[in-house]
């Protein structure tokens, strides 16, 4: 019944210990290269995959969160004990053969639902290699080493003249981006050369020595050359499956559970601010209010794009990309939204702008070309993605402000606000430590302690930023529920007057 | 730079007719003789006059190709990747079966991203001696894939204006996927940070040795900042020229001596500023940690005035569309020709030919009135177009005899 008859491992597991021999399931990891064979009832084939898909959903939503590595490393184990639990093969008093076949069945039925279009690819892939490097991390040395013995990576240990003729540069490669407290010496260091194409993360951040099109991996990062493997394995099986889905969707009890599936998946957390969420409020939003709105509600990086865009009366691509899409979420018409591009791209002739920017402004709110509803960007998005060059005003000012630039911004941005020089060294120390989303929490907190919002309590809750939007609607909420505060209590007067 | 000749409709047409070498562009695509996908399968992008853009085109052959250019005679073409159906069915086929599979691992360095630093020139102007940028980036770069991705097939060509472009046609960077492009780029991306981020080179924890790819950079490029930075472009002479090199020194008693000092004397030359910085270096302490760290520092800067700057977006995307070689600038009118990277430095975007004298080269030649039904294929051998063509065909031939050299081992492991 799986259709994707993807790939066979290339080598037999020849090298297995006596002890797992009895299993069929001799390793806890799983690089799912084989399909399961067994027959499979229709509620394990749900369940398997319900199961599969919580413990997914929050790895998810501890991307969306930005959580740090450790904490969603942790929230996912726990949520895989309760779903779906996998125990070392030492672990004789546990149904571990059951487990691994759960385990098996459910990737694949998620392969399933998943492979159907390039976004739940994409974050299928995402979601499964971080619960595969969460099992990996967790896993017994000597069970994952039988594992990495199983299977055949590929790689070719660095003869030791070849160490040694590159002894400088392999030392500088791994030193320079070293975390200081690893004390292994590095002269002693064992080498694996592979493809630099097969360890695009450790090229990406420069943490292997490049020859030649062959990188030299330090021991130590061996892992990354088998996470890239797994994602290169699911990436080209989830197409092989696409592929062959058609012949399976004559099966009329399957699709409608893979349907299920994938719906609540795509429903999760991340979807949270794709929608316009001052909708219900009544007061329709004006390109005439957002200069207002920026000075009250907005968090730094719209602010600072909204000031720039003043200024210059231009923006550049990102720059109008993370605007135009938060002013979208905000609540601005599409006829709004270029009413106001056009005014503020004052020095633009008329026909240029509708040549060049009104297509893009309209395609942004999905009424051309693909007609995808984008999201407005998240912090997270901001911070990573699309680095800004020497040019650009898009980004997240705590992050791609100089320290001294960020102070002067902070000041004449937020002064008006509440914010004095006082505030700042608590807030430049956060930024120091790279948690730039808890300096954004802690500005928000200062220019709202006149709605009462004290420190630590972030949006509400002790919950940090972590999207703009988010941002700006927790602000509007504030002032609204004070607006409508001061009403009612002066109908109260009102009232007392009349009668 | 002078202004030229308008570029009429009838210049582009009787170019795109006689002059631009379809063949060699053809074979520089196709890697092979014969058509393959990587030709039939490859989107090529008109742009009109008008700011028409029209996507989606393939062609069978390099005459097909030529057949269309001549009859829309657009301003320019792109070029995009190859797809797994034909671009032109685009619209027939699942959206599934259309994706870019395949393209070539583009660069582009412009001197926008020069901006900030250059003295010589601004906006759109470029002269002989901002130049020198372009040429140390095309140096660097050239040497580094080379050198560490071990990418043979590297073709350089001048964007017309003021700035140029790098094709890589080896087999494995066709292939890369826009995972890996981004790997790649961000590698070779050391100038980072925005126009409020004064520090634009952060390639190491604190006082480590730098990546030793970057290291093997700094040498020759200490060189170009003396010259270009500090003696040519003269960058530290200006207040804010020097303010913006004290912006990058972590060392607030130093800053504070060498503003006063400059203050003071408004007329040093950047090379004396340069000499009073590391004058001050030199009063601390060997091997102290605070002159390690101006060590560092001094290092950086050599690395933010000098190492090349790219517009990574273009690069880090199979489908991005880039510029045909051999194009015409529309503002220029010169024509987008291959450069040989081991002699950029002589290479002068002033004496590139125009569209116009290209056709008037031509001219001269045909004086005794050519007849009418004759091919123009290698009508460019009597211009000046000549030697760029030549160069692009030799890349070609090297090309060629790889791919046929594999296909030969792939059939021996048979
Ligand atoms: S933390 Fe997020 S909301 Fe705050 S400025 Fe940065 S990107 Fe904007
Ligand atoms: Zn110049």
């Amino acid at each position: 019944m799986f259709s994707s008859r993807t790939r066979s491992t290339r080598r037999g597991n020849t090298s297995q210990v006596e002890r797992h021999s009895i299993l069929k399931y001799p390793h806890r990891l799983n690089f799912y290269d084989r399909p399961p064979i067994d027959d499979i009832t229709i509620e394990e084939f749900e369940t398997c995959a319900l199961d599969r898909l919580r413990v997914l959903a929050e790895i998810e939503s501890s991307f969306v969160r930005n959580r740090p590595w450790d904490e969603l490393k942790s929230i996912a184990l726990e949520q895989c004990k309760t779903y779906l639990p996998l125990n070392a093969s030492s672990a004789t008093a546990q149904p571990i053969d059951a487990e691994r076949k759960k385990d098996h069945i459910g990737h694949f039925v998620l392969r399933l639902a998943f492979c159907r279009s390039e976004e739940l690819r994409r974050r299928f892939v995402k979601a499964e290699m971080a619960l595969f490097r969460v099992r990996y991390d967790s896993d017994d040395a000597i069970e994952r080493e039988e594992f990495l013995n199983s299977r055949d990576f590929d790689w070719v240990p660095v003869p030791d003249d070849e160490v040694k003729m590159y002894n400088a540069e392999l030392i500088a490669a791994a030193s320079s981006y070293r975390d200081p407290r690893d004390r292994t010496p590095l002269d002693t260091q064992k080498y694996y050369k592979v493809k630099w194409t097969r360890v695009p993360d450790l090229v990406e951040k420069r943490r292997v020595f490049l020859k030649a099109g062959m990188a030299y991996v330090p021991m130590r990062e061996q892992s990354s050359i088998v996470f890239q493997e797994f994602q290169t394995n699911l990436e080209k099986a989830l197409e092989m499956t696409a592929k062959a889905l058609p012949r399976l969707d004559e099966d009329t009890r399957i699709v409608p559970i893979l349907d299920n599936l994938s719906q609540g998946f795509l429903a999760g957390v991340s979807s949270e601010w794709t929608a316009s969420s001052s909708s219900g409020n009544g007061d329709e939003l004006t390109a005439d209010m957002i200069d207002d709105l920026s000075k009250k509600h907005f968090p730094m990086c719209m602010r600072n794009l909204h000031e720039c865009l003043k200024r210059d009366h231009h923006l550049k691509h990102f720059g109008r990309l993370q605007y135009g899409l938060f002013l979208k979420v905000l609540g601005l018409s599409i006829e709004e939204a270029i009413a106001f591009w056009r005014k503020s791209f004052s020095n633009i002739p008329d026909d240029k702008f509708n040549k060049e920017y009104r297509y893009n402004i309209r395609h942004s709110y999905g009424l051309e070309g693909k007609r995808a509803n984008y999201a407005a960007k998240s912090c997270q998005q901001i911070l990573c993605n699309d680095q800004p060059g020497s040019q650009d005003s898009h980004g997240c000012p705590y992050r791609h402000f100089s320290a001294d630039n960020l102070q002067t911004a902070l000041l004449s941005l937020y002064s008006s606000q509440g914010l004095t020089a006082g505030d700042l060294p608590e807030i430049m120390s956060a930024v120091k430590q790279n948690h730039f989303h808890v300096a954004c929490t802690r500005v928000y907190e200062i220019t709202h302690a006149n709605y009462g919002v004290k420190k630590g309590e972030g949006v509400g809750g002790g919950e940090s930023i972590t999207h703009p939007n988010q941002y700006a609607a927790k602000s509007r909420e504030l002032e609204k529920a004070k607006v409508d505060a001061i009403k009612t209590e002066m109908k109260g007067d009102v009232d007392v007057i009349m009668s | 730079m002078a202004a030229t000749e308008e570029i009429t409709p009838e210049l582009m047409l009787a170019f795109y007719r006689r002059l631009y070498p379809f063949k060699s562009i053809f074979g520089w695509l196709n890697h092979e003789h014969a058509p393959t996908r990587l030709f039939t399968h490859r989107e090529f992008a008109f742009t009109l006059a008008g700011d028409v853009y029209l996507r989606y085109n393939s062609f069978s052959n390099a005459e097909e190709l030529k057949k269309q250019v001549c009859a829309l005679n657009p301003t320019r073409f792109e070029i995009g990747p190859v797809y797994s159906a034909r671009p032109r069915d685009k619209k027939t086929v699942r959206p599934a079966a259309f994706q870019p599979i395949l393209r070539e691992l583009v660069f582009d360095i412009d001197m926008t991203d020069y901006d900030s630093i250059r003295t010589c020139c601004s906006d759109a102007a470029i002269c002989n001696r901002c130049w020198v940028f372009i040429s140390v980036a095309v140096r660097v770069l050239d040497a580094a894939i080379r050198d560490q991705f071990g990418y043979k097939y590297l073709l350089w060509v001048y964007s017309g204006r003021r700035g140029i472009h790098l094709w890589i046609s080896d087999k494995e960077a066709m292939e890369l996927t826009d995972e890996q492009r981004r790997a790649l780029v961000n590698w070779m991306t050391v100038i980072q940070g925005g126009s409020q981020m004064h520090k634009k080179v952060n390639v190491r924890l604190g006082t480590r040795p730098l990546p030793p790819s970057i290291q093997t950079a700094l040498e020759p490029l200490a060189e170009t900042f003396s010259e270009l930075i500090l003696a040519d472009q003269n960058c530290f002479e200006s207040e804010e020229g020097w303010k913006s090199l004290l912006h990058l020194v972590p060392d607030q008693k130093i800053v504070a001596e060498l503003t006063k000092q400059w203050e003071r004397d408004p007329d040093r030359s950047s090379e004396d500023k340069w000499d009073d910085l590391k004058a001050q270096v030199k009063t601390l302490s060997k091997g102290s940690t605070q002159r390690n760290l101006l060590m560092t520092a001094i290092e950086d800067i050599i690395l933010q005035y000098t190492y090349p700057r790219l517009d990574a977006e273009v690069s880090k995307h199979r489908n991005h569309l880039l510029k045909a070689p051999f194009c015409i600038h529309p503002k220029t009118g010169r024509v987008c020709v291959p450069v040989n990277p081991t002699t950029i430095d002589q290479f002068n975007p002033e004496e590139v030919p125009t569209v116009g004298q290209l056709l008037r080269e031509l001219d001269k030649v045909a004086a005794g009135a050519p007849d009418e039904n004759t091919e123009h294929h290698s009508d460019w051998e009597k211009t000046s177009l000549k030697p760029y063509v030549e160069l692009l065909d030799k890349h070609v031939s090297s090309l060629m005899e790889e791919v046929r050299r594999s296909k030969r081992g792939a059939d021996l492991s048979w």
